[in-house]
């Protein structure tokens, strides 16, 4: 159920993903001093090239790694094989890639750009 | 029938497995939020003060450890899968398990 | 007067008896029946199953050959846990009086104790398990230095008796009917550092397909597990490094 290149696919978006996950963590703690509010998260992060290209790679990485991690609980827990397994690994894929991009833009994209 | 297998790796399995579940299920809610932030700014802000609340923050200290559990249990696996050596597997698993707690903790005194 | 020993008052009768849990009956269904089996000072699961068959109920039916871990034929869940029967002392595992034994997990029930092993034995050849001789009885016998590293992983889960002890333990098996297991994975990494062995690639093509060792969650039971102290959990992973390496080899 899981060959050798969904295997590659799972591992290589892992090590993209540690030291995005390392510094989506430290952002979060060094953000939250102070509270949160939507000004100061967008100020940070509308119109910058950085975060774009940060968070874009996230998005990509993640939608990936979840649906491939998904599709081996789904095999394992609840015996979804074939076509469903498939239908069910895209589906989720393509779901977190669509909704991950929305939030990308909307975080992201210079303000009156849009 | 099921043999005992509350050893410590397959402890650590468990947690990756539950980390991961919980990670992926949080995930679209987290971009669904993220994405009022250009159409209605004040509905993040809204959904923000929300989230001062305690029992808010303890669950924002509960995802950080899930995160960062998972992230240093797969570093665990990867190196042990794809480096030569293989280590010490149970205590490394302890390891990745205290990092996370250390690391989600400084997170929980950040936000209180 | 001598006190008396625990030995003699076994042998008098006197320790009264074990209360035995058997499963009878098939994969279709099946029950697990009670039996009451004298205790003794010094007996084996092996031993308490083969006096249920001798004394009680002469149509259970049970496997086993060498009775001292050299074969690997009585393996059975023993209160949950896979065991070789013969080398598992009853007192180690005795609850309150009772024990449950049970056959194999993962694998069909024949029948009572029986597994079916014809599912673990073709995943083995399957894994790439049949040995390819790299040269004929008459070219001359290449020297082999158990000292070398590539030996030494080989070395390290030759021992393995495919008592199925560490396929029963494995969690990955009972979710993934297609997985292979860690006896066939381990004896694929084997072959795969015999200097001697021919077909080295065909090893890597059989072990990535979908029920190979990318399927492994490194939760360790069969490690954990294995009577015979081997590691296929490490075996696996070793498997899943060459493969990496030789897909971006492929790659290139």
């Amino acid at each position: 159920m899981l060959d050798l290149r969904l295997y590659m696919l799972q591992r290589i978006t892992a090590l993209i993903m540690a030291p995005l996950t390392l510094g989506h963590i430290a952002v979060m703690i060094y953000a939250v001093q102070g509270g949160l509010s939507a000004e100061e998260i967008l100020g940070r992060t509308q119109g910058s090239v950085f975060w774009f290209s940060f968070y874009g790679s996230f998005v990509l990485a993640v939608a990936t790694h979840a649906a491939i991690g998904l599709r081996v609980i789904a095999h394992e827990m609840i015996g979804l094989t074939g076509r469903a397994l498939t239908g069910f690994t895209w589906g989720t894929g393509l779901l977190l890639l669509a909704m991950g991009t929305q939030a990308l833009i909307a975080v992201t994209w210079p303000a009156g750009m849009t | 029938m099921r043999p005992a297998r509350a050893h410590p790796l397959w402890l650590a399995f468990v947690l990756h497995r539950v980390s991961g579940l919980a990670l992926a299920l949080f995930l679209p809610v987290h971009f669904w939020v993220l994405s009022y932030a250009l159409t209605t700014p004040e509905k993040l802000n809204e959904f923000l003060s929300f989230a001062e609340q305690p029992i808010v923050k303890l669950a924002e200290f509960g995802l950080v450890f899930l995160l960062a559990v998972h992230v240093f249990g797969g570093l665990r696996l990867m190196a042990m899968e794809w480096l030569p050596w293989s280590g010490p597997q149970k205590s490394l698993a302890a390891g990745a398990l205290g990092v996370a707690v250390l690391i989600s903790g400084t997170f929980l005194l950040q936000v209180v | 007067m001598e006190p008396v020993t625990s030995q003699e008052s076994a042998l008098d009768g006197q320790s009264g008896t074990l209360e035995v849990s058997v499963w009878r009956g098939t994969s279709q269904g099946g029950d697990y029946q009670r039996f009451e089996v004298p205790a003794l000072e010094n007996q084996t699961i092996l031993d308490v199953v083969s006096w249920i068959q001798h004394y009680a109920d002469a149509t259970l039916t049970y496997r086993f050959a060498c009775r001292v871990g050299m074969c690997g034929s009585c393996a059975m869940m023993v209160n949950g846990q896979p065991r070789w029967t013969c080398r598992t002392h009853v007192k180690k595992v005795l609850k309150a009086g009772k024990v449950q034994i049970g056959p194999l997990r993962n694998l069909p029930v024949i029948k009572d104790l029986v597994a079916d092993m014809d599912p673990f034995f073709d995943k083995w050849v399957t894994a790439g398990g049949a040995h390819a001789p790299s040269a004929t009885r008459d070219d001359p016998i290449p020297p082999v230095d158990p000292q070398d590293a590539i030996r030494v992983e080989a070395s390290a889960g030759i021992e393995c008796i495919n008592c199925s002890i560490c396929y029963a333990a494995c969690d990955t098996v009972a979710g993934n009917p297609d997985y292979l297991g860690p006896a066939a994975l381990q004896r694929a990494w084997t072959l795969l550092n015999d200097a001697k062995h021919d077909a080295p690639h065909q090893i890597l093509d059989a072990v990535s397909g979908v029920g190979g060792c990318h399927n492994c969650h490194s939760m360790g039971s069969c490690t954990v597990f294995c009577p015979n102290d081997l590691d296929p959990m490490s075996a696996i992973a070793g498997l899943k490094r060459e493969t990496a390496k030789s897909f971006f080899r492929r790659r290139k």
